[in-house]
C-alpha cells in the first residue's frame, strides 16, 4: 500500500512532471449510473481529458461513490467503499467525474465519515483535494477550450444541484458550449432548483419526487429547446425518464460532456435508427 | 382540531399530494417569498458579513448559555419581571395556566409565537375554562378554520383567500362582504379590537431575549403582539432558552437578518422591546409580568452535539425554499416546525423514533443551507440524524436490507462489475424502443417515470474490450 498521503511526498522528478501540463495523470471514476446505463458519458469523458493533454486511465477495481449508503445514514458502509475507492484513487495527479453529485462526495463527505480514524482522514482529504467534477476539471484546471464541435439546435441546462451548490460548477459548462457552433442556449425557469432526483430519495418518496420533476419537465417544456443538457446522470435520467413518461420526444437529454466530445450525432443518430 | 402526527408521515404526504390546489396555494407565498429575499439580499451587500457575524453572536451565547441566562433572570428580576423556568413543554403550559387561573382569566389574548404551539399552550386553554383569542391575522384565520399551522412565518398559508372569506362570513360579528383584502383585514381588526381591550392576560412569544437588560423583543407587522401586552393586567412571555443574546447590540444584526430573511423586508411594522411591568410614571402597560424560560429538548440538543440548530432564528427561509415543503406543505409534517429546520427539531422535542421518516424527506439539493441566514448546515444536520437512526434501526427493514445489499457490492469492486453486467442483461429484457416502462425491483422509479434503456454493455466491458485490443496491436507492432 503506498504511504504517500500529501503532496508534500512527491520526488522532485514527480513535481516536475506534475507541471508539465501534458502529463497530468487522471484517474477517471466514470461512476456507477454511467457504467451500467450511459458508457458512452465515459468515453466521452476520456475523449475530452486526452484533448486536454492529461493521460487517462480508469482503475478497473472502481464501483460506486457510496452515496446511497452515506445518504441513509449507514456510515459503517460509506466506510467500506470509500477505504477501496481512496486505495484506488489516490495516487494519480487528479482523480475526474462526470457526476458533479459523486465528485461532491469524494471531495466533502468521505472527511465526514473518517472523523475519528485520523489515518484515513488524512487519506480521504487528500483523496479530496485531487478530485474534480469533469466540466469544472476541464475549464478551471486544464484551461480546456473545445474545437470544431458543431450541433445544430438550442440547448437548455440543468444545474444539478451538488455540482451548482457544492462545487460552484455553472460558468464552465456554459462557457464550453458556447463554442459550439450552430447551439444556441435556451436559459431555464428555476435553472437550480432540485429536479427530485435526490439518489435514494426519488424511490422512497417517489410521489414527492414525481410532483418535483413534473415541475422541471414544465420548465423544460416553456423553454422550447431541442437538447437538455446537464453534468450529473441521475438528473438527467430522472428528467428524461418524467419527459418520456408524458410523451414529450421533442427534447432530448444528453450529457454536456457528450456533446462537447463530438457524440451528440452518433447517439441522436442511433436514437433515430432504433 | 384535526392533527397530524409524526409518525403518520407516509400517508399525511399522500393527504397533501392528492389536495388539488395546496401547491398552488403554497406557491402564491413561497414563489413571493423567494423572490422578495433575493431582492432584500441584493439590496444589502453586506449580507454575507451579517450572516457570518448573527452566526457569531449566537454561538457565543449558546457557548456561554449558563451565563447569560443567569444574567438574563437577575436583569429581569430587578426590572420586577418574574422569572419561571420549565424544563418540558408540559410543565411551562401549567405555569402559564397556573398564573392565568391565579388571576381568574376569563380571556386570554395570544400573539403568534411557535415557541406556544410548541408547548402545547393552545391546546392547554382549549381544554380549559378560558377563552383563548389567537390575535396574529393568520393565527385568527386558523382559529377560525379550526387548522394548526403551516409554517412558522405564515401559520395559514394553506388557507386561500376564497377560503377566509368563507370563515369571516361565518364568524365575524358584523363580516365584511367584500372579498377584497383590505376588507378582510378591517373585518378582523372589527372582530379582535374589543377583544383586546377586554383582555384579562396578554401572552406573547420572543424573538430575543436581551440578557444585559432582561427585556424581550417581539417583532410583528400588526402591531398586535403590543395591542396583546399592553391593555391586559398581566403580561406573560414564553420564550425558548435559545432566544438568549447578549445585549441590543447583539439583536439588531440578527434582526436585520430575519426580517430580509422571512419576507425581504427591511425591517417589519413593529419592533419592541418590553421591559417588565409598568413603571410609576408609565400611561399604561401590564401590572404584572412573567417570563416563562423553557428548555424542552435545547440543552439536549446542546449535549448531543446539535447546537449549529440552537442558533435558529425561526424565519422560516429554509422552507420557503424548500422543494418538499412546497409539494407537501407544512401539515404532513406533523409537527409545529415543518420543513428542513423542522425536521431537525422535531426529532429533538418529540422523538427520533416517531421522526425520523423526515429527515429522509429531502434530497440534499443544499437550498436551504444556502439561504439560511445563520449559516445552519441542515442537510448535514438531517444526515447525522439518519446515521442515529440507521443505528438505532428505526428504518423500514426493506430500505435497511437494499442500502446493505449495495454496500456489500460496491466494497467489492469484481462482483460489483459482474452485477452491474447482469444488470444490463436484465435491463435490456425489459426494454422497448430504448426505454423501460416497468421491470421488477423498480417500481419506486417506474410508478411515475420511464427508465433510460441502457447501452449494450457496461462501460468498464467495452472499456476493456478496446484497452485488449490496444494492447495486441502494439504487441502485434513490437513483433
Amino acid at each position: 500500500m503506498s504511504q504517500k498521503i500529501s503532496n508534500a511526498g512527491r520526488t522532485p522528478s514527480n513535481t516536475i512532471e506534475c507541471l508539465n501540463i501534458s502529463e497530468k495523470k487522471v484517474g477517471l471514476f466514470v461512476t456507477c449510473l454511467v457504467n451500467t446505463m450511459r458508457p458512452s458519458i465515459g468515453f466521452a469523458s476520456i475523449t475530452l481529458l486526452e484533448q486536454a493533454g492529461c493521460t487517462v486511465e480508469v482503475p478497473e477495481l472502481q464501483s460506486c461513490c457510496g452515496q446511497p449508503a452515506f445518504n441513509s445514514g449507514d456510515d459503517e458502509g460509506t466506510r467500506q467503499i470509500a477505504y477501496q475507492t481512496i486505495k484506488q484513487f489516490e495516487n494519480f495527479d487528479y482523480v475526474v467525474l462526470p457526476s458533479g453529485s459523486c465528485a461532491a462526495m469524494i471531495k466533502k463527505n468521505f472527511i465526514e465519515v473518517f472523523k475519528d480514524q485520523p489515518e484515513w482522514l488524512a487519506r480521504a482529504k487528500h483523496l479530496a483535494d485531487i478530485t474534480h467534477e469533469l466540466l469544472s476539471f476541464l475549464v478551471d484546471v486544464c484551461q480546456f477550450e473545445p474545437n470544431g464541435i458543431e450541433l445544430d439546435g438550442s440547448y437548455t441546462y440543468h444545474d444539478s444541484c451538488s455540482g451548482y451548490r457544492a462545487l460552484h460548477v455553472y460558468e464552465q459548462p456554459r462557457k464550453m458550449l458556447s463554442t459550439v457552433k450552430g447551439l444556441e442556449h435556451k436559459p431555464l425557469n428555476n435553472h437550480s432548483e432540485c429536479c427530485g432526483f435526490g439518489g435514494t430519495f426519488c424511490v422512497k418518496y417517489s410521489d414527492i419526487s414525481n410532483e418535483i420533476v413534473g415541475e422541471k419537465v414544465e420548465n423544460v417544456l416553456a423553454t422550447e429547446a431541442d437538447y437538455l443538457l446537464g453534468g450529473d446522470m441521475g438528473c438527467l435520467m430522472n428528467i428524461a425518464g418524467k419527459l418520456n413518461r408524458e410523451g414529450h420526444k421533442e427534447i432530448t437529454a444528453l450529457h454536456t460532456a457528450e456533446v462537447l466530445a463530438g457524440l451528440a450525432p452518433q447517439i441522436l443518430g442511433g436514437k433515430d435508427a432504433s | 382540531m384535526r392533527v397530524n402526527k409524526p409518525e403518520d408521515f407516509y400517508k399525511n404526504v399522500s393527504e397533501a399530494l392528492a389536495q388539488p390546489d395546496l401547491k398552488m396555494i403554497i406557491r402564491r407565498t413561497t414563489d413571493k417569498a423567494e423572490t422578495k429575499r433575493a431582492e432584500a439580499v441584493a439590496n444589502f451587500p453586506e449580507f454575507e458579513n451579517a450572516r457570518t457575524q448573527g452566526q457569531k453572536v449566537k454561538d457565543h451565547t449558546i457557548k456561554y448559555m449558563d451565563h447569560y441566562l443567569a444574567e438574563f433572570e437577575k436583569n429581569a428580576l430587578a426590572q420586577g419581571t418574574i422569572v419561571h423556568w420549565a424544563s418540558t413543554g408540559e410543565e411551562a403550559s401549567k405555569i402559564v395556566l397556573d398564573i392565568c387561573r391565579q388571576h381568574k382569566a376569563k380571556k386570554v389574548t395570544r400573539s403568534k409565537s411557535m415557541l406556544g404551539e410548541e408547548i402545547g399552550l393552545t391546546h392547554a386553554f382549549d381544554n380549559s375554562e378560558m377563552e383563548r383569542i389567537e390575535t396574529d391575522l393568520a393565527e385568527h384565520i386558523i382559529q377560525l378554520a379550526g387548522d394548526p399551522p403551516s409554517h412558522i412565518v405564515w401559520p395559514a398559508m394553506h388557507r386561500s383567500r376564497e377560503d377566509v372569506v368563507k370563515l369571516f362570513r361565518e364568524f365575524h360579528a358584523d363580516p365584511t362582504y367584500s372579498e377584497e383584502i383590505t376588507d378582510l383585514v378591517r373585518s378582523a381588526r372589527r372582530d379582535l379590537r374589543n377583544k383586546f381591550l377586554t383582555s384579562d392576560i396578554g401572552i406573547s412569544g420572543s424573538n430575543f431575549l436581551l440578557a444585559d437588560s432582561g427585556s424581550s423583543c417581539t417583532v410583528t407587522n400588526e402591531g398586535n403582539a403590543e395591542l396583546t401586552i399592553t391593555p391586559p393586567k398581566v403580561h406573560i412571555v414564553t420564550a425558548g432558552i435559545e432566544k438568549l443574546v447578549p445585549s441590543m447590540a447583539h439583536a439588531v444584526p440578527l434582526l436585520r437578518l430575519l426580517t430580509r430573511s422571512a419576507t425581504g423586508a427591511e425591517i417589519t411594522q413593529y419592533n419592541t422591546f418590553h421591559n417588565g411591568p409598568k413603571r410609576p410614571n408609565d400611561a399604561d402597560g401590564p401590572e404584572e409580568c412573567h417570563i416563562v424560560l423553557v428548555d424542552n429538548g435545547r440543552t439536549k440538543m446542546l449535549a448531543e452535539g446539535m447546537e449549529a440548530m440552537l442558533r435558529c432564528i425561526r424565519c422560516g427561509a429554509c422552507m420557503n425554499h424548500c422543494v418538499v415543503y412546497k409539494h407537501i406543505g407544512g401539515h404532513a409534517y406533523g409537527s409545529v416546525y415543518p420543513g428542513p429546520m423542522g425536521s431537525v427539531l422535531t426529532p429533538h422535542l418529540d422523538s427520533l423514533e416517531v421522526a425520523n421518516k423526515q429527515t429522509h424527506a429531502c434530497t440534499m439539493n443544499g437550498r436551504c443551507e444556502e439561504v439560511c441566514p445563520v449559516n445552519i448546515p441542515l442537510p448535514t444536520l438531517l444526515r447525522s440524524l439518519r446515521a442515529q437512526s440507521w443505528d438505532k434501526k428505526y428504518e423500514p427493514l426493506t430500505n435497511r436490507f437494499v442500502v446493505q445489499s449495495f454496500a456489500i457490492m460496491a466494497k467489492r469492486p469484481k462482483l460489483f462489475q459482474l452485477l452491474s453486467s447482469s444488470g444490463v442483461i436484465f435491463m435490456k429484457v425489459f426494454s422497448r424502443k430504448g426505454w423501460i416502462k416497468y421491470m421488477p425491483f423498480t417500481s419506486g422509479w417506474t410508478r411515475n417515470r420511464d427508465l433510460i434503456e441502457p447501452e449494450s454493455t457496461t462501460f468498464m466491458h467495452q472499456y476493456k474490450k478496446i484497452k485488449n485490443e490496444k494492447m495486441k496491436k502494439a504487441k502485434k507492432g513490437g513483433a
